[in-house]
């Protein structure tokens, strides 16, 4: 793809001093845990945003928090930029490194320090899976309930960092409603605990503001999450709809009903044919739009839920109904959505975009989506989150054309705008990061942009914390001088 | 409310909490709110920010020059009960949105507790002073703080710029999280002027069991045992024999009562009661209160009604582990005239002291018992004075706070000293 997003210039006396530097590394790390050879380094150029790639000058994979806290300690005090990384998912670019910037990973901190089902939290190293907080739980009736599509390989601390949501978060919701203490080493070496175990943190939310700050405020090292009492059972129901507005249409109808289903999935005509031909699911191809509402509780309750939604969708003329009655059927109704961005990837490559729109815009934003993409001459495929709003377009295009890459970029950013002018905003779960960086200034004013960059420099005065991200890379404050 | 002039800038009084004689600003509009704290942050001078002034008890008492009020600019700006999310202003009563809430059959989830009985305040609640001290009930313990439903705010800085953070959607990673900095910032760091938050469907029912007779730490036990089952207890409060008979007019049994709230359709509270029931029966005696009479419990409880006692005792909210509520109040016992009682099962600790409001032993036995926090929420002026209304934190804790606090505030005239220690 061609590379239309810029970033900051490395700086010439870091880049100047890379041996020195590596060599000082070498001093407060234990050897295995210093990468620093062009060949090894490559794993570290990208993450799930692959179209742009750098070269960190160097990887420190810590083992402790004291580990991070020296290094930290010395980028501080030589002015070398570092960019934090969990498992490297990011969809936006988070945990792109830069050439004159250390990688700080947290691949090697994977402990999980405490279960306390007295006090329903678990404790872990900020590299710890999130799939294995849920795992580690599980036998004592617990899981942790946000879910990212990622949550095999995902990290605590990447999720921290990004805020992440997945399907289930419509009735648990995301990262930070869920997270109640953090360890976190701040830009020079300091390390502070925000909250623990108790239900909120005393003084300033700080919790809240580290929590989808992007890797910008400092590294967090541990986390205690909240833990819930895994349901009795889940149960899964298939719609099929003639056109999107009624599918939306009854999205908002049964949000409304007082009902609390754990997860709405949608999905349009492209993403229903994509998914059926690599999953087979048995979903139905005769409709325009598709949903997957989960309820859970026990089997009284999911009877008695699932009625009240299975009259709200007839009341909007649903075609087809399908209602699981074991979990092999219940499994299949999920698979084809779970393998809908693998599906994709078979077909094309794309683009996922992340806009939250209000509920009431949804059919409106469907359809511009459509005829935005056309208009670039590509095809778009819906498969996303309804209950909250939350989209993802999947733009398909062909990465060895640069003029489809470029086309289908373009599109996406019009998408975005189109998100923010429907009253949502940029992204719902996957970050700024590079991605949405210079769209920032569509979403919010000069004063607005100025506010949180002067927040983000209580913390990090020099812009040394992962600073290529975030934030518009023209009409920042002077490093060092941000004042509000 | 906006037939309220702007003359009003200029009237003086000697209102509450604020020692000498100010003036009092009453903006309608946040144009002319941005313009009254440009011109106190030029001139120096410092304002003692409230909504209804009802929960002007929290934190450090203020040495402001002026009160500047948000009462006046009210009014619900947006509400679509079928996306659950409402915009108002801060001024607006919560009673006013409480109503229109109810008509569609929603509520705020997070119920916020009013303050006047135990503050001994008058005057209307608003929803910004619901935002700014971030007061959450007991349904906090399964849905979330008022922080967790907070979308989307406008707020003006301290040097008179308006700001607007977050926005009316559900789910919202664009950028830095300022909505979560500023609710429960005490109006340290920003004058808010509006309020964008998601609403919740009211359940069909509610029913609340009440097991008797139990301990202090047993009664957490029972607790922890009915929040591991998945019955999705909304509410979980252990109310000791010392407070039991202030409650529903004295009609719970005799002895402690360890009270657990089921809410949700009709079809599902009296299957996930039958379930709870025959998971506490060995705790001890099992009885029940349904629908109205539950929810008139957990407004008590919410309000914190056993210590709504027209007096000035020094009345604590502690914040701690849920499991560590009952070891710290038996530790406290020892040494101090205390009377507790626990809501959030268990994590958060009503406790009214007989005199001395014991600060420092009580924050370190806070520590000892794994840490949390002790905010005095009532007291006599002298004891007040001597006692630092939030919990002190570490020095580079307080050091960061009071960095990010400059950068929203740098003149410093919002709440001076209210939050510091």
């Amino acid at each position: 793809m061609s590379e239309v997003i810029a970033f900051l210039k490395p700086r010439a006396e870091v880049l100047a001093r890379r041996s020195v530097i590596i060599a000082d590394l070498a001093d407060l790390l234990p050897p295995e845990c210093l990468v620093h050879e062009a060949r090894e380094l490559v794993p570290f150029e990208t993450d799930a945003f692959v179209a742009y790639r750098r070269l960190p000058l160097a990887v420190a994979l810590p083992k402790t928090t004291a580990e991070v806290a020296a290094v930290l300690k010395y980028c501080h005090r030589y002015g070398i930029p570092v960019v934090p990384r969990g498992a490297g998912t990011s969809l936006c670019g988070g945990a792109i490194p830069q050439e004159d910037a250390v990688v700080i990973g947290l691949s090697r901190m994977t402990q999980i320090l405490e279960i306390d089902t007295f006090n329903r939290t678990a404790t872990v190293q900020a590299g710890v899976t999130n799939l294995s907080i849920s795992d580690a739980v599980s036998p004592e009736g617990f899981f942790y309930a946000p879910d990212p599509s990622s949550q095999l390989a995902c990290t605590i601390g990447g999720n921290i960092g990004m805020n992440s949501g997945g399907a289930h978060c419509l009735k648990y919701g995301v990262t930070t409603n869920n997270l109640l203490g953090v360890k976190l080493v701040l830009v020079d070496g300091t390390v502070i605990e925000l909250g623990g175990k108790h239900l909120d943190a005393g003084g300033y939310d700080l919790l809240g503001l580290v929590c989808g700050s992007e890797g910008q405020l400092g590294i967090v090292t541990e986390a205690t999450v909240r833990l819930i009492a895994k349901p009795e059972g889940a149960r899964p129901v298939l719609f099929g709809f003639d056109t999107s507005e009624g599918a939306g249409a009854c999205v908002a109808d049964v949000i409304g009903s007082g009902i609390i289903p754990v997860a709405i999935e949608f999905m349009d005509k492209p993403a229903i044919e994509i998914c059926e031909a690599f999953a087979k699911a048995g979903y139905p191809l005769d409709v325009e739009a598709l949903l997957i509402v989960e309820v859970e509780g026990s089997e009284a309750e999911m009877d008695a839920m699932l009625a009240l939604i299975v009259e709200i969708a007839c009341r909007h003329g649903v075609k087809t109904v399908r209602e699981c009655q074991s979990a092999t059927e219940a499994a299949l109704i999920w698979k084809g959505r779970k393998s809908a961005f693998g599906a994709t990837g078979r077909i094309a490559d794309y683009i996922c975009m992340d806009g939250t729109v209000p509920l009431s815009q949804l059919p409106y934003v469907l359809k511009r989506t459509g005829e935005i993409v056309q208009g670039f001459g590509l095809r778009v495929a819906n498969v996303f989150h309804a209950g909250d709003g939350n989209m993802h377009p999947l733009i398909l295009f062909n990465a060895n054309d640069p003029d489809e890459a470029a086309r289908a970029e373009a599109a996406g950013n019009e998408i975005l705008k189109l998100c923010v002018d429907a009253g949502g905003c940029l992204t719902g779960e996957h970050g700024v990061g590079i991605e949405k960086r210079d769209l920032m200034r569509h979403q919010y004013s000069k004063a607005d942009l100025h506010q949180q960059m002067a927040v983000r420099a209580a913390f990090d005065a020099q812009w040394l914390m992962n600073p290529s991200k975030v934030f518009p890379l023209d009409g920042r404050p002077a490093m060092g001088t941000v004042s509000a | 409310m906006s037939a309220i002039s702007t003359d009003m800038t200029s009237i003086t009084a000697n209102p509450l909490d604020t020692g000498a004689m100010s003036a009092i600003l009453v903006p309608i509009c946040e144009e002319e709110a941005a313009g009254m704290i440009r011109a106190a942050a030029e001139a120096g001078r410092r304002l003692s920010i409230s909504g209804g002034n009802t929960r002007s008890g929290f934190g450090n008492r203020v040495d402001a020059d002026a009160v500047l009020r948000s009462a006046a600019m009210s009014g619900i700006v947006a509400y679509d009960p079928a996306e659950m999310v409402m915009t108002a202003r801060a001024g607006t009563p919560v009673a006013e949105i409480e109503d229109i809430l109810l008509e569609n059959n929603q509520m705020l989830s997070f119920e916020p507790m009013d303050h006047r009985a135990v503050m001994g305040t008058e005057g209307e609640p608003t929803i910004g002073g619901v935002f700014a001290t971030n007061a959450s009930g007991p349904r906090r313990i399964l849905a979330g703080a008022a922080r967790d439903s907070l979308l989307g705010i406008r707020f003006i800085n301290g040097e008179g710029e308006v700001i607007r953070a977050g926005g009316r959607v559900m789910k919202n990673v664009t950028g830095l999280d300022l909505v979560k900095l500023l609710a429960g910032s005490f109006g340290t760091l920003g004058f808010l002027t509006e309020v964008t938050f998601r609403v919740a469907p009211r359940p069909q029912t509610e029913q609340t069991l009440i097991v008797s007779g139990l301990e202090d730490d047993v009664g957490a036990r029972a607790m922890a045992l009915a929040m591991g089952l998945s019955v999705e207890v909304s509410g979980a409060a252990h109310l000791p024999e010392s407070v039991r008979g202030r409650f529903l007019s004295g009609r719970l049994p005799d002895g402690a009562a360890t009270v657990l709230r089921l809410e949700g359709l009709s079809a599902s509270v009296p299957v996930r009661a039958e379930k709870l029931t025959a998971a506490l029966h060995r705790f001890g005696p099992v009885s029940r209160v349904e629908a109205e009479a539950s929810a008139h419990l957990w407004l008590q409880i919410r309000d914190v009604l056993p210590y709504a006692d027209r007096s000035q005792k020094p009345l604590w909210r502690v914040s701690v582990s849920p499991g560590a509520g009952a070891s710290l109040v038996a530790a406290l016992r020892l040494e101090a005239g205390v009377d507790a009682f626990y809501d959030w099962q268990g994590g958060l600790v009503w406790m009214r002291m007989e005199a001395d409001p014991e600060a420092a032993l009580l924050r370190a036995l806070i520590a000892r018992f794994g840490g949390g926090h002790a905010t005095l929420l009532r007291a006599g002026d002298t004891v007040r004075d001597q006692t630092p209304a939030f919990e002190p934190q570490p020095a580079p804790l307080a050091a960061l706070s009071e960095r990010v606090r400059q950068k929203l505030d740098p003149a410093g005239i919002f709440n001076p000293g209210k939050m510091g220690a």
